[in-house]
């Protein structure tokens, strides 16, 4: 599904990932851990391809294609989807034709007929439901005026909605309280499939109690430094990323 | 110095106009200003931003031979004044006109020939809209259509539209100004309205002439006690746009609204200049201007207060933000606030700033296209300033025209195709 080989990329021209090499089989979700700094986001926002990032070296294909050569709607279209550490807030933009644009894009891309106003209501609403979220949260600017566990909420519901192949989840436990934190894993945990992959990012072995990973990698210095089972995060947590990665 | 007064093609053309006695003396105020001071150069502080060299360059024709009619927009209420080429026509309204020569005691008396555009208008007017509406009476939503035909060469019209409304009364206007492309005419509308004690108005204004067209209108308003005025100006057309609005809060507890958006494509300039004069104490005023700047464009938001000695316990707000979506677009900005009263609250605040990116790769990452991406923020950032407006066909209105300028942007200026 993902293949990261040497991949190495700056920012201002300072190197962050100094050689990245990764693999995410189909059907498997695999966590990546590393202390600050240690170019988890980086890594997040070169995959799906944010502005500013410098690609110097390496290669990333998502089902054998180059992802790198796209554009980050190309690759949301193709099945890649980040869930953002920080959801940006979007005054004036409805969260409901937000949502149903974004749909709308990529179900175009896949050869499926659009939806309208009433069947996408009928989709959110069901989606939105597991999530535990209110209904006015879709009259709202995207997430503007939401809490951090509804923001995150939001993220999982735009997953839900568009079904990607590809999630990358940039420490989504961030700022959530428990019980949204099990709301939001349950969310993730629906998604498993055979076509499904997942990359979660995360500081702590907290989230990987409600999303067991099949790989846990630990990085460091823009590079992965240890792989190993899911048992690996327990690890990290008893005995900080120094002692483990030495 | 001796230089040739910039304003000559003007004055030979108001010389020529046979004058009624009602028009006599605002237009004998209107040319002596012209004839004295000429139009406003660059050296003039309010002209500073606008260079009116090419009205002034431009030779304007006395009167075009009227071609077929354009299409009118599309009905919003019930009732409407239509104006062609500056003159009112009788056959395409069903509200019966009411002469100007009515209003002859109120003409001049809020647009003061000290007023450049005002000036020129005075020397020039020679029809224009009068509205009386008594006092306690709803008149509902009025439209005033301004349409121009292909003439056989430049014309000029200068409309001059009087509003009256007595106490308690109520008005919707709807005021469209709509134009030809590649017709390269002057409308130099001004509009003088006096609201009586608690009487309220919605002025909702649409200016979309033809991209060639210069549009130079100047609104005068003075507001008695416990009335409102709220005026939305869309200021999307012509090459070169001036949108005056002088208000005057005259009575206690009076208040004033004015909003708008300025959407300047490539080769445009457009320009709005307010001018507020909070004269009595208790009032409120809320200005939110948004400029949305393309390709090679400028736009310019000049923003006045003066708070009199009596204005006591006044609340005042401005805002202008614009959005710049090339490296060639500019925007100029000058709040100019004057408080000679002590107990007065009054804000002001400006912001200039490209989309932003963290909200464009937001939308692009759900897959949404570039283009459709940043239409949806250019739409967000116009969305708040037109949701303000009450009145839902003129809202509608309003959405439409900014619809369609958006449309027309996209098709036909050179986007940097930046992130």
């Amino acid at each position: 599904m993902l293949r990261i080989e040497g991949l190495t990329a700056e920012i201002d021209g300072k190197p962050i990932l100094q050689g990245v090499d990764l693999e995410v089989p189909a059907g498997q979700l695999h966590a990546i851990m590393g202390p600050n700094g240690s170019g988890k986001s980086t890594l997040s926002y070169v995959l799906s391809g944010r502005e500013g990032y410098e690609i110097t070296g390496g290669s990333v294909t998502f089902n054998g294609v180059d992802l790198l050569a796209m554009e980050p709607e190309e690759r949301a279209a193709s099945g890649v989807f980040l869930a953002f550490q920080y959801p940006v807030e979007l005054p004036g933009v409805g969260n409901a034709n937000f949502l149903r644009t974004a749909l709308n894009a990529v179900r175009r891309h896949r050869g499926e007929p659009e939806v309208d106003a009433m069947q996408f209501l009928k989709l959110a609403r069901v989606r939105m439901k597991e999530l535990s979220m209110p209904e006015d949260m879709l009259k709202r600017g995207v997430n503007v005026g939401f809490s951090g566990g509804e923001k995150k909420r939001n993220e999982v519901l735009q997953m839900a909605l568009l079904r990607p192949k590809l999630a990358i989840l940039d420490e989504t436990d961030s700022g959530l309280d428990i019980d949204a934190l099990k709301i939001v894993s349950d969310g993730v945990n629906a998604m498993r499939a055979p076509d499904f992959s997942a990359l979660i990012i995360t500081h702590y072995q907290r989230l990987l109690d409600y999303i067991v990973p099949d790989r846990v990698h630990v990085l460091m210095a823009g590079r992965i430094v240890k792989s190993g089972g899911p048992e690996l995060a327990h690890e990290l947590e008893a005995q900080g990323y120094a002692q483990v990665a030495a | 110095m001796n230089a040739i007064n910039n304003a000559a093609s003007f004055l030979a053309r108001a010389e020529a106009l046979s004058t009624p006695v009602w028009a006599a003396s605002t237009r004998a105020a209107g040319r002596a200003a012209l004839a004295t001071h000429g139009l406003p150069t660059r050296r003039a502080e309010a002209f500073k931003y606008t260079d009116l060299a090419p009205v002034t360059q431009a030779a304007f024709g006395a009167e075009g031979q009227a071609l077929a009619l354009p299409a009118l927009p599309a009905m919003r209420g019930h009732a409407r004044l239509v104006f062609v080429d500056g003159v009112l026509r009788g056959d395409l309204s069903n509200l019966p006109p009411r002469p100007l020569s009515d209003a002859a005691g109120l003409l001049g008396s809020l647009a003061h020939a000290t007023q450049p555009l005002a000036a020129m208008n005075a020397a020039l007017f020679e029809d224009g809209l009068f509205l009386d509406v008594p006092a306690g009476e709803d008149a509902g939503l009025i439209e005033l259509v301004s349409v121009v035909t292909g003439a056989m060469g430049p014309i000029a019209f200068h409309p001059r539209h009087v509003l009256r409304l007595g106490q308690g009364a109520r008005l919707t206007l709807l005021d469209t100004s709509d134009g030809l492309a590649g017709l390269g005419y002057l409308h130099n509308p001004v509009f003088e309205i006096s609201l009586g004690e608690g009487a309220e108005m919605a002025h909702v204004r649409i200016q979309r002439e033809g991209r060639a067209a210069f549009h130079l209108s100047s609104v005068h308003t003075a507001i008695a006690a416990r009335a409102t005025y709220d005026n939305f100006t869309l200021n999307a057309g012509g090459r070169l746009a001036r949108n005056e609005i002088h208000v005057s809060l005259d009575g206690p507890h009076a208040m004033c609204h004015m909003n708008g958006a300025q959407l300047v494509g490539d080769g445009q300039h457009a320009d709005t200049t307010t001018d507020l004069h909070h004269a009595a104490p208790d009032c409120g005023s809320r200005q939110t201007y948004k400029t949305v700047l393309a390709g090679r464009s400028r736009g310019v938001f000049q923003g006045k207060i003066l708070v009199s000695r009596p204005a006591q316990r006044t609340d005042g707000y401005q805002m202008n933000q614009a959005l710049l979506l090339s490296e060639t677009a500019e925007m100029d900005s000058k709040p100019q606030l004057e408080i000679y009263a002590d107990d007065v609250k009054c804000s002001h605040g400006a912001t200039v700033g490209a989309l932003d990116a963290a909200q464009l790769f937001y939308l692009r990452s759900r897959g949404i296209p570039q283009e459709q991406a940043r239409s949806m923020l250019v739409e967000a950032f116009l969305t708040e300033a037109v949701d303000g407006v009450g009145d839902d066909a003129c809202r509608a209105a309003l959405s439409e025209a900014v619809a369609g300028w958006w449309v027309q942007e996209r098709s036909t200026a050179p986007q940097a195709g930046r992130a």
